[in-house]
């Protein structure tokens, strides 16, 4: 045990972190609008996230309304439905989840935790932002493209992604949405890599790796697996465009198409499948990574106790995200893929499970004989322990080959991810923003709001997401915006659907009553002080809230211990932060 | 996918490592206090710049390992026809290593303190690695002449497109050489101006690398390698 008697403290000479050169706004322009603060990108990215996830929450209802009431509404299309579906995937994975957590929370977070100045290159910073602002637009303009947005699916699968069949294949929509992918792909880099060398170089004195916050470390490991997993959708997205304006077939086999011959020959759609998803599965742990962190953070913090196991933790996140680039082919099962092939690719789903619920364990011993203060974060953090975990179990169903045939086109697949990482990562979001809204505004977010909140989203989210395994497992298939009358479909598939709608809409209409409630406490909110949740990370020791442009005062904080000191025996309080010299500690403490 | 495997187990490696060398091992839950606090590997001692290209390599790095994974496995379909490599690639590949060669020049200078050899180094390398980009079009000119288009096989199809994507990345390192050059002329300080030429010329290195290996892998010779390691092999 390394210990120090108080007395020797004194010595420490202040930081010798070599001062980031700050580039200090001039104008009201700068300062707010193409700032180079980490603090105001944060929040640009977080309200464009926000903004665009509204757009996605709205295709959500439409599909639901025709799923639900088939035939009631004219204007959904199948067309539309495909169109719907495919936005309403591809904003809430890539859009909101990815932006939301690392382009959002990291760069929030990061510098303030690990206890910098700001990101190391301030400027590429700024620029991703502006990039992924333009990845949306062009995004959203593709609603008003003619013909609209492509309908080709999330995963958009050639041969159809381009065709004349598929809406906006052979429009503008495929374009712009490639287009989009790529500029998103580009911006996130300039991003990813500010977070990542913050990390690596940024940190304060004293703060070792092993004392980061675990919301640093799901961070920090989800955008090295991003840096490196997106470029295959950048190939992916480059290659296809190839194929759709330049005429060649990477991906594009011998078609007939009306009766004519297309000019395409020879290429391998399954080609396609493998960078997909070579992508697309890390991109799940991408979402759930900071996520784990995140809630790693809120349950200490908010049962007041150390988190369990530390040290499992890390090396938890770090082999989770290894292990995500081996599992790719287990979204391929059914693509006639050669069945050793798939065999060894379901004994790397279920290894992943392994680490998974070394957390789940960890958390739950966290709670144990914690002192629980059932606060609102701490309600979100409760509900995605109870989410994963549900997410998870189906999903150790879907990897294995033989589950997976049969339900691998039915609503079993839909629910089971919108659990895992649909509905728990964005509970997360939820606590996060009534954790750090605070530290953000100086103000706390109405109690009364978030409890409604709180218990309309989270029941209502397994109202949705529940019964439809159920819907699944009779045998209603996935991606049709109506199915008839088939023998199968019995009275109470179609009053479930019903119902799944209803819940569908009441938990929208309850984030609107989240969004009042973010706008409303800004002004009106309860005066938080600097530390409402008497927190032992950085980011809740600075000398101003909201941290001003350098986040810490004058000197950078010196790091003396880890980050989670919560109910020391002996010490004065029940918290003891980071950058606190220990002199409320017994030297004997935990001999 | 084996290539991009390769290399993603390459950069799993060298993370494992520095992840070792960084304590995930120690216990920080007994480790209060300064002395445990401030040891040296806080600072690496590397510039920051340094570590954000390194790590920005990387990501090109698995970029072009996903591009040679899509070649291999798209070269296994009936269709495939591979394309004759022009001569004029030899040169490019030269000019490009001279290029290298006189970046490296100047890193040496800058270290040295001799201005005008940086400057000189500077543009050399500048002229050479525009006269590899214009080389790259005569030879996308001399195949599209004799009638390798690049619809017409996939073969073309990877050719025009790995080669156009380097170049694109070359181009971005033109930007950045600019930037330099100009500085060398105007008011960079010793220090900042070796940084970059620095900086450019670890860039460089990279793009020559990535260059040899797209090379081979477009000539054919390591598709002939693995046949030849997997005949070996069975």
């Amino acid at each position: 045990m390394v210990d120090v008697t108080p007395g020797a403290v004194d010595v420490i000479p202040p930081a010798e972190v070599p001062e980031v050169e700050l580039y200090h706004p001039h104008s009201w322009w700068t300062k707010y609008v193409f700032s180079q603060d980490a603090k105001v990108i944060a929040i640009q990215y977080s309200g464009t996230a926000i903004a665009i996830g509204m757009v996605a929450l709205v295709l959500s209802w439409l599909m639901r309304l025709q799923l639900g009431f088939p035939g009631t509404f004219d204007f959904i299309t199948p067309e539309a439905y495909y169109q719907f579906i495919t936005m309403h995937g591809m904003i809430m994975v890539i859009y909101l989840l990815t932006a939301l957590f690392l382009g959002g929370f990291g760069n929030y977070l990061i510098p303030l935790m690990v206890g910098a100045r700001d990101m190391v290159f301030p400027y590429v910073n700024m620029l991703s932002y502006w990039i992924y602002l333009l990845a949306v637009l062009v995004l959203v303009a593709s609603f008003f493209a003619p013909g609209g947005p492509t309908g080709a699916g999330w995963t958009l699968y050639p041969p159809q992604a381009i065709l004349g069949g598929t809406p906006g294949g052979q429009q503008a929509g495929i374009i712009l949405m490639l287009v989009s992918l790529i500029l998103f792909i580009i911006g996130f880099t300039m991003g990813g890599l500010n977070y990542v060398v913050t990390v690596l170089q940024g940190r304060a004195r004293g703060m070792t790796l092993m004392r980061m916050p675990l919301t640093v470390w799901g961070i920090f490991t989800a955008t090295v697996m991003a840096l490196l997993a997106f470029p295959a959708l950048f190939v992916a997205s480059v290659m296809m465009l190839f194929d759709r304006v330049l005429g060649t077939s990477f991906f594009m086999p011998a078609l007939v198409e009306m009766g004519e011959q297309l000019s395409y020959g020879g290429g391998s759609p399954i080609l396609f499948q493998h960078l997909f998803w070579f992508f697309g599965h890390p991109e799940v742990y991408i979402v759930a990574l900071p996520a784990f962190g995140i809630v790693s953070d809120l349950i200490s913090t908010h049962a007041r106790k150390n988190i369990f196991g530390y040290r499992m933790m890390v090396w938890a996140i770090v082999g989770i995200g290894a292990l995500s680039f081996i599992v790719w082919a287990h979204h391929m099962y059914v693509s006639g893929m050669h069945p050793y092939f798939g065999f060894f690719f379901a004994t790397t789903t279920l290894i992943i499970a392994v680490p998974t619920a070394i957390k789940v364990y960890n958390w739950v011993l966290t709670l144990w004989r914690g002192d629980i203060h059932l606060t609102i974060p701490m309600l979100f953090a409760l509900a995605f322990i109870v989410t994963f975990v549900n997410g998870g179990l189906t999903g150790l169903f879907l990897g294995n080959v033989v589950v997976d045939v049969p339900l691998s086109d039915t609503m079993f697949v839909v629910a089971h991810f919108h659990m895992v990482m649909g509905v728990a990562p964005i509970l997360v979001i939820f606590g996060a923003i009534y954790h750090w809204y605070p530290k953000i505004t100086g103000r706390m977010l109405n109690e009364a709001l978030g409890q409604f909140h709180f218990w309309v989203t989270f029941v209502g989210a397994y109202a949705i997401f529940f019964p439809m395994h159920y819907v699944g497992l009779v045998g209603v298939p996935r991606r049709y915006p109506e199915i008839g009358e088939p023998a199968f479909i019995t009275a109470p598939v179609e009053n479930l659907n019903a119902f799944i709608t209803v819940a569908a809409l009441v938990v929208g209409f309850a984030q609107l009553v989240f969004l009042f409630n973010l706008i409303w406490s800004i002004w009106n909110g309860r005066e938080a002080g600097g530390n409402p949740w008497r927190a032992t990370t950085l980011e809740w020791q600075t000398s101003e809230t909201p941290p001003p442009h350098g986040n810490f005062g004058k000197e950078l904080p010196i790091v003396y211990r880890w980050a989670y000191d919560y109910s020391v025996p002996g010490a004065k309080e029940d918290f003891i932060a980071q950058n606190d010299p220990g002199t409320g500690r017994p030297a004997t403490g935990l001999a | 996918m084996s290539v991009i495997l390769v290399f993603l187990l390459v950069i799993a490696g060298i993370a494992g490592w520095w992840l070792l060398n960084q304590g995930v091992m120690s216990k920080p839950w007994l480790e209060h206090g300064p002395a445990g606090a401030l040891p040296e590997i806080d600072v690496t001692g590397m510039p920051t710049a340094k570590i954000g290209l390194g790590v920005f390599l990387a990501v090109v790095g698995c970029l072009f390992a996903l591009f040679a994974s899509a070649y291999f496995m798209r070269m296994e379909l009936s269709d495939w026809q591979p394309l004759p490599i022009p001569r004029l690639l030899w040169l490019n590949t030269g000019v490009l290593v001279l290029s290298s060669v006189a970046l490296q020049c100047a890193v040496v200078a800058a270290r040295r303190g001799q201005i005008d050899m940086v400057r000189l180094g500077l543009v050399t390398s500048g002229f050479t690695t525009l006269a590899f980009l214009a080389g790259q079009l005569a030879a996308w000119r001399e195949l599209s002449a004799s009638g390798y288009l690049l619809v017409s096989n996939p073969a073309n199809s990877f050719f025009y497109m790995i080669t156009g994507m380097h170049g694109l990345h070359i181009v971005g390192g033109l930007v950045a050489l600019a930037r330099t050059t100009a500085g060398a002329w105007g008011k960079y300080s010793p220090d900042r101006l070796r940084l970059s030429v620095e900086l450019c010329a670890m860039y460089w290195h990279f793009l020559l690398f990535v260059w040899l290996a797209v090379f081979v892998l477009l000539a054919g010779w390591a598709a002939d390698f693995i046949d030849i390691c997997r005949q070996l092999l069975t």
